[in-house]
């Protein structure tokens, strides 16, 4: 591997990322997946980069999902897509940053599309006067959180109370990192490093310590795929997937996971489950599984917000193995205590894979 | 007005410019090549042996050196031309020193560039070590070394894969670069000749196989040499733990998708036009074909001549083509040439 060659492409495809003033559309899934990422981002943003985000509660659902199931029609995407933009311009901001990485792939294709084809913006347009008398305008620039955090990894370095390494070897530790493909996939040039070789979650793990794992699947799709999953005759294919890209990434025992999607974090983290169930088979050496992070997860660990504040206890995989690695210390009692102090309830365990 | 009197410049020293200058030469004529490398031969000298009979591309580039033996041409090397100023009377060519010299008639002669590969990511050009191209493979063949993958083992598993910035809208290449598949036929029995344990496969969109012994050659790969073809364009290349390469494609003909692993994978990376074959040509305000080579007056009548008078196109400029093509193509140019310099009789004047 000539990681010079890498670093060549990366340089082609570079985005303008705004600096500050942001208008944050959070993901309709991600709170309940993982539900300390969004708020971390926020806390990071607002508190230790001193930036100013706003977000709306009028904000919905970008209708993702359905549109890529065929429920919704693309002229109500559009529509709905048009109302985010003018919630945006109500607030008086310019700069869009979407949470899940479907909803960034999605406007990126509604801007792409009026850009082809001006008389459907027109009509747009008209149907969200007609339906909300609301104006918009485009965003000045439109990028994904993940893009956020990789702008910035460098202050958060600067920040940062431990690195990627793993405490007791002094080794870095080994990172796979996957890129959801509606992040660069439809639209390379908008993705940084491009769809072949991203770099926004590298760019993240070599920056603060970690050393990034380039195995023969990288590229491929997670399993999460909407058809494929929301269809449940179709699940099969979701987890033969995901089996893939773990089988592929076995020889080279990663410490961890880290994706910028919120469909990759969930199938990467429950499969593991599945497959230990249905097959017996774990992808580490322990029986444990490999623990899969949310960039945001990572970057809070990096800054030394507490595992369970970050939602780790959510996580199908336990996180356990990969904390005493990094050296972080936690209260295992305090594991399943809510943000009250109540206890929120310890999970059944799995038959066959380890918690 | 004498012929030795009427200056012919050729923009390049490769097959095309030295065939053209040997014969407009012999035929009487002042000839001057600039050559921007610091010596002639073009992209032949990358070459080690030529389809479809293995000629060694020695005995080729021997041929056209030795073809100036009655009033060889001036050749000038390190001669970059980076303008061409067009004029009813005599053209100037403008090289990249300063200088510029006056001509009746320049024949635009400046080849082609292979395409970079590393332009098609999903291969990892220059990322995975074990990904070359067929530019590479033939330095490969020329050296002693033998050819070893970069942990030094001999490959036992090779992949030659076709149409790479050919037929790919992805990259802005819509022509074919005609000369890849052959390639890809006669490069896989080279190394089934020094690697005769190694298992070859070409993935290809199409076959081309229309030149004198192209197809004969590529049955004789068959059956003889025992290379597999699959059809089916590849997806994506990743790189295994031990340096190994997993390759991802479509095999059309069965229409399953297939994913297989290599030891060394071959790019056989297309033609492009040369890098200043678009700033000459505008300058003289050639016309162009949609994969931005230069394009004749006529695609039946004048493909050598172009709509500015005075101005000729041979080679590799033109089109994608072989060597013997680009040869013959040369030769049809200096025809055009002289009919068109006694068309065009001038009185003398002093450079």
């Amino acid at each position: 591997m000539v990681s010079e060659g890498k670093k060549r492409v990366w340089a082609d495809y570079q985005k303008e990322i705004a600096d500050d003033h942001y208008f944050y559309v959070r993901s309709c899934i991600r709170q309940t997946f993982f539900p300390g990422s969004e708020t971390t981002f926020l806390k990071i943003m607002r508190n230790n980069l001193g930036k100013d985000v706003f977000e709306d509660a009028r904000h919905t659902t970008c209708t993702g999902i359905g549109y890529h199931t065929d429920i919704v029609p693309p002229d109500t995407t559009m529509t709905v897509i048009a109302r985010h933009f003018a919630l945006m311009t109500e607030a008086g901001y310019t700069n869009m940053i979407p949470s899940c990485v479907t909803s960034f792939g999605l406007y990126s294709e509604v801007l792409d599309t009026w850009k082809h084809f001006p008389e459907m913006e027109a009509r747009i347009r008209d149907f969200l006067w007609k339906a909300t008398k609301r104006e918009f305008k485009i965003p000045e620039n439109l990028v994904h959180t993940s893009d956020i955090i990789y702008k910035f990894r460098n202050q958060i370095r600067q920040m940062a109370k431990i690195s990627l390494i793993n405490k007791k070897t002094g080794e870095p530790l080994k990172v796979v990192e996957h890129i959801g493909c509606h992040y660069a996939k439809m639209f390379p040039e908008s993705g940084i490093g491009g769809a072949e070789f991203p770099s926004v979650l590298s760019g993240m793990i070599e920056s603060w310590g970690g050393t990034v794992i380039d195995y023969p699947e990288r590229r491929h799709c997670c399993g999460f795929g909407f058809r494929q999953y929301i269809v449940m005759a179709n699940r099969g294919y979701s987890v033969s997937n995901s089996k893939k890209k773990f089988e592929s990434m076995r020889p080279y025992q990663p410490d961890f996971i880290v994706a910028n999607c919120p469909g990759c974090s969930m199938f990467l983290d429950r499969w593991q489950y599945t497959i230990a169930e249905l097959e017996g088979i774990t992808y580490d050496n322990r029986g444990m599984g490999i623990p899969v992070l949310t960039y945001e997860e990572m970057a809070g660990l990096v800054m030394g917000y507490s595992p369970w504040e970050l939602g780790l206890q959510m996580h199908q995989v336990s996180v356990e193995p990969l904390l005493d690695k990094l050296g972080i210390n936690y209260n295992k009692e305090e594991k399943y205590l809510g943000s009250r102090g109540q206890n929120i309830g310890e999970p059944q365990k799995p038959q066959f894979l380890i918690v | 007005m004498t012929i030795d009197s009427q200056h012919i410049a050729i923009i390049g020293g490769g097959p095309a410019g030295l065939e053209a200058a040997s014969i407009l030469g012999t035929a009487g004529y002042k000839v001057t090549v600039f050559e921007k490398e610091n010596q002639t031969g073009g992209k032949l000298r990358l070459w080690y042996k030529l389809f479809p009979g293995f000629r060694s591309s020695v005995e080729v580039q021997n041929y056209l050196a030795n073809g100036f033996k009655m009033n060889p041409p001036k050749i000038i090397t390190n001669a970059e031309v980076v303008d061409l100023i067009p004029d009813a009377d005599r053209h100037k060519v403008i090289l990249a020193d300063g200088q510029s010299y006056a001509a009746d008639v320049v024949l635009v002669a400046t080849g082609f560039q292979v395409f970079d590969a590393q332009k098609k990511e999903e291969y990892g050009y220059k990322i995975y070590d074990n990904v070359i191209t067929s530019v590479d493979l033939e330095e490969h063949l020329k050296s002693e070394n033998g050819l070893k993958t970069s942990s030094g083992k001999m490959p036992r598993r090779i992949a030659f894969i076709h149409c790479v910035g050919s037929r790919d809208k992805k990259t802005g290449n819509v022509h074919c670069s005609r000369m890849c598949c052959i390639t890809g036929v006669k490069q896989a029995i080279e190394l089934k000749t020094i690697l005769p344990e190694a298992e070859i496969f070409n993935f290809y969109m199409d076959l081309r196989m229309f030149g004198q012994n192209y197809e004969e050659l590529y049955i004789e790969a068959q059956q003889k040499w025992g290379i597999t073809f699959i059809r089916g364009r590849v997806s994506e290349i990743g790189e295994n733990i031990d340096g190994s390469l997993q390759l991802k494609a479509e095999d059309t003909l069965s229409g399953r998708p297939i994913r297989m692993n290599f030891d060394l994978v071959v790019l056989l990376a297309g033609m492009i036009p040369a890098s200043r074959t678009s700033a000459i040509g505008n300058s003289v305000s050639l016309t162009f074909t949609s994969g931005n080579f230069l394009a004749g007056a006529d695609p039946h009548f004048a493909q050598n001549e172009t709509h500015t008078p005075g101005i000729f196109i041979a080679g590799t400029c033109r089109e994608p083509l072989s060597v013997a093509e680009t040869l013959t193509d040369a030769r049809a140019a200096t025809v055009k040439i002289i009919a068109w310099l006694r068309e065009n009789e001038k009185p003398i004047k002093n450079n």
